[in-house]
């Protein structure tokens, strides 16, 4: 049980720190929520810094070109990038943590050379079609059908959630190759290049308003049978490789974020006065508990992913235990924010103080309902943690 | 950073798991339920031989010379089997007083006259002395050492934990010695993180329990742990634990490393002082939640038959109350965290 950073991941820590310091002040400004074109190129200016400095890929190994950092050099990365206000992957999210990833565990020498390179210096832009309207939190269940046809894959179907599909180069889609009833036995993973003819793009707006996500519709999709990952119906497989890559710092910057929240919710407490109602200060208490709570957590996967790879059992727990707090923390400051939370855009107070950060909080609130949806609701949390960590009876699947 | 058990933790671990399921099942305390004196001797000579009441203090005092860390290991497995006595009192005092490095069963009084309840000593047939702490805002006044012999006891005639007998010491409290230069502070903390490590031991104890009672109790043809409402309960049981089990962890090492509570202290813009009561105030209170709600998710997954004494999980729903009593109940805690958030 040793929390002292080694003089090498201290190291690690001040050269970040110092090319945070000098690297953010020469980023362009933030292009508006809803440009996707300018967000896609923002992120990609970002991207090509973090290359150029030997940052890109800080958590891929080093025959996929990436860092090769350990885990404990990982969390550090996020930490110091969460602390300096660094730009979020955003719309490289896709590609860097997840097709990148699989590509270096599963892909063919020539799929590397030609996909893992341009993901780094964020030339590309990947989406990923694997949920459909009929395949959620089931997603073996899913019937996008691929027919082989000569050196091609002729895909039809339809995937949703698909961010960032308008701006994406290339989609990691999972396909139905083999029977119809052959759940995770008949999947397959293919590149398919987002300019190829028959793929429509519906985006979807969500109760925040934002705009990230799409439905995709697949009429006669012509992939290349060279851009399938794995072999055929072995893609259930290659997508379960890619989240052996998680090595416990998936939510250090949520975190973190929630954590800078709940200290700008106790300057507001005290702004409105809300600090005088002892159960609002007891709110604040328990949080502060909570989320030092899960930052322990969070060093303590680390470690274990250090020492065996992989994450344990905090790592499955987690998300569980994240999300419902973040969402206890949204709750409070709408609660702290009183009438003021009406107003979803920005509102001067009637106290001479200047504005009141309900736009920020507001939009914190309505995006932390997804918490508990977004990469695995928690009821399916749950029937994970009782099956794989208590060993309770699967459900059928 | 390695913040996992290293191998001597381990071994640590294996250790006195081997020697509480010996000497102390909860089987051998559960016949002693209905004695004054719920503490086997004999078990508690086998907790001083093994090194328990000393393990804070330094190899150079003739102690085991462990830090806080390898507490919370003790205290997980001390908890997994509602070790009774006064285990904690006497092991965070060693450091402080020799006779109880040695052993000698001690007590804690915290903050007597704090209200219309009348101080409570646990354990008043086996506590051979007691300290009593002043209250916590008034940092200036020591603490004192009372002989049990001097206190005017009133035996409670039926504890709510059974494992935890009780006694009202009548107030004023008699003067005892002074025990000048006891660092108060640093006796409460340790007192707290040991605490909370007995808690997540309660805390996992009974999902395991639990948890095996799902596997095999059936209902509708097929075991109850089938069902996602029973599974869904454990899952979340589970969490709590982790989450507790970190923060207890998180805690001891602050106040064991200087360099990690300074650092610490740094990132938040605390002072080490309010970082340290941070780190173990949030610990405790992430471990006094997990404890109780665990304990009681455990008799609800047992359905009727958990609300029967019999099934022991009762007793761990108990104990874990008379931890969360003292040193900080959730509210007082929530408090003090909000005062340093």
């Amino acid at each position: 049980m040793d929390l002292r950073y080694t003089d090498a991941e201290e190291s690690f820590r001040t050269d970040l720190r110092g090319w945070l310091a000098e690297v953010l002040p020469t980023l362009p400004p933030k292009p508006e929520a809803t440009d996707w074109p300018g967000r896609r190129s923002y992120d990609q200016g970002w991207q090509a810094r973090l290359f150029s400095a030997g940052y890109a890929g800080v958590d891929w190994p080093i025959e996929g070109g990436g860092r090769g950092a350990s885990p404990i050099e990982q969390l550090i990365f996020k930490e110091e990038c969460e602390r300096a206000g660094a730009p979020y992957v955003g719309t490289g999210f896709v590609g860097l943590l997840h097709a990148g990833p699989t590509i270096i565990a599963e892909g063919t020498t020539a799929q590397r050379e030609r996909f893992l390179p341009p993901i780094l210096n964020g030339d590309e832009v990947w989406c990923q079609g694997f949920s459909e309207p009929g395949s959620g939190s089931d997603l073996a269940s899913l019937r996008t059908r691929a027919v082989r046809d000569g050196d091609h894959y002729v895909v039809t179907g339809s995937k949703i959630w698909t961010s960032h599909a308008e701006v994406a180069d290339h989609c990691e889609l999972l396909v139905r190759t083999g029977p119809e009833d052959s759940r995770h036995k008949g999947i397959s993973w293919l590149i398919m290049p987002m300019d190829l003819p028959g793929i429509e793009i519906r985006p979807l707006t969500t109760i925040a308003g934002s705009t990230e996500f799409a439905e995709l519709f697949l009429d006669e999709v012509r992939v290349p049978v060279e851009n399938r990952v794995g072999d055929e119906n072995d893609g259930w497989r290659v997508t379960m490789v890619t989240l052996s890559f998680e090595r416990g710092t998936g939510f250090v910057g949520e975190l973190l974020e929630s954590m800078r929240l709940l200290r700008s919710l106790t300057a507001l407490a005290q702004r409105t006065g809300a600090w005088g109602d002892s159960a609002v200060r007891k709110r604040i208490g328990a949080l502060t508990a909570s989320f030092d709570g899960l930052w322990a957590l969070t060093k303590r996967n680390v470690s274990e992913a250090a020492r065996n790879g992989v994450p344990g059992v905090g790592g499955v727990v987690f998300k569980l235990a994240y999300s419902e707090q973040g969402q206890l923390l949204t709750e409070l400051a709408m609660d702290l924010l009183d009438r003021a939370g009406l107003a979803a855009s920005g509102l001067v107070g009637a106290d001479g103080q200047g504005e009141l950060p309900n736009e920020e909080l507001v939009d914190a609130w309505i995006k932390s309902i997804s918490l508990t949806i977004a990469a695995g609701t928690s009821q399916v949390q749950r029937n994970i943690v009782s099956e794989r960590i208590l060993g309770l009876p699967k459900e059928k699947s | 950073m390695d913040f996992d058990l290293s191998d001597d933790q381990r071994a640590l671990k294996e250790g006195i798991a081997a020697l509480v399921d010996g000497v102390l099942p909860l089987s051998a305390s559960r016949r002693a339920e209905n004695l004054t004196d719920v503490v086997d001797p004999a078990a508690w000579s086998a907790l001083a031989d093994a090194g328990v009441f000393s393990l804070l203090v330094p190899e150079a005092e003739g102690g085991v010379g462990f830090g806080l860390a390898e507490g919370t290991v003790v205290f997980e497995e001390l908890g997994r089997v509602l070790a009774p006595g006064p285990v904690i009192a006497t092991t965070a005092l060693a450091p402080a007083l020799p006779a109880a490095a040695a052993g000698t069963p001690h007590g804690v009084i915290d903050a007597p006259g704090r209200s219309a309840t009348p101080p409570l000593l646990e354990h008043p047939g086996t506590v051979e002395a007691v300290v009593v702490l002043p209250r916590i805002e008034q940092v200036a006044e020591e603490a004192t050492l009372v002989p049990v012999g001097d206190l005017a006891l009133t035996a409670v005639e039926r504890s709510l934990d059974p494992l935890t007998p009780l006694a009202a010491l009548a107030t004023p409290l008699v003067a005892g010695t002074t025990l000048e230069g006891l660092d108060t502070t640093a006796l409460r903390q340790r007192i707290m993180v040991l605490s909370g490590a007995t808690q997540v031991g309660i805390a996992a104890e009974v999902v395991a329990i639990a948890t095996e009672y799902a596997k095999g109790r059936e209902q509708f043809g097929r075991p109850i742990g089938g069902f996602q409402a029973i599974k869904h309960l454990l899952a979340d049981a589970l969490a709590r634990t982790e989450l507790a089990r970190a923060a207890v962890q998180s805690a001891a090492v602050i106040l064991d490393d200087p360099t990690v509570a300074g650092r610490e202290a740094d990132t938040l813009s605390l002072s080490t002082v309010q970082l340290r009561w941070r780190a173990v105030a949030g610990a405790k209170l992430l471990a006094d939640e997990a404890a109780i709600a665990n304990a009681r998710t455990a008799i609800q997954v047992h359905g009727g038959m958990g609300f029967t004494w019999e099934v022991p999980v009762h007793l761990y729903l108990k104990r874990a109350r008379v931890l969360a009593s003292s040193f900080g109940t959730r509210s007082e805690l929530a408090d003090l965290l909000a005062a340093l958030a």
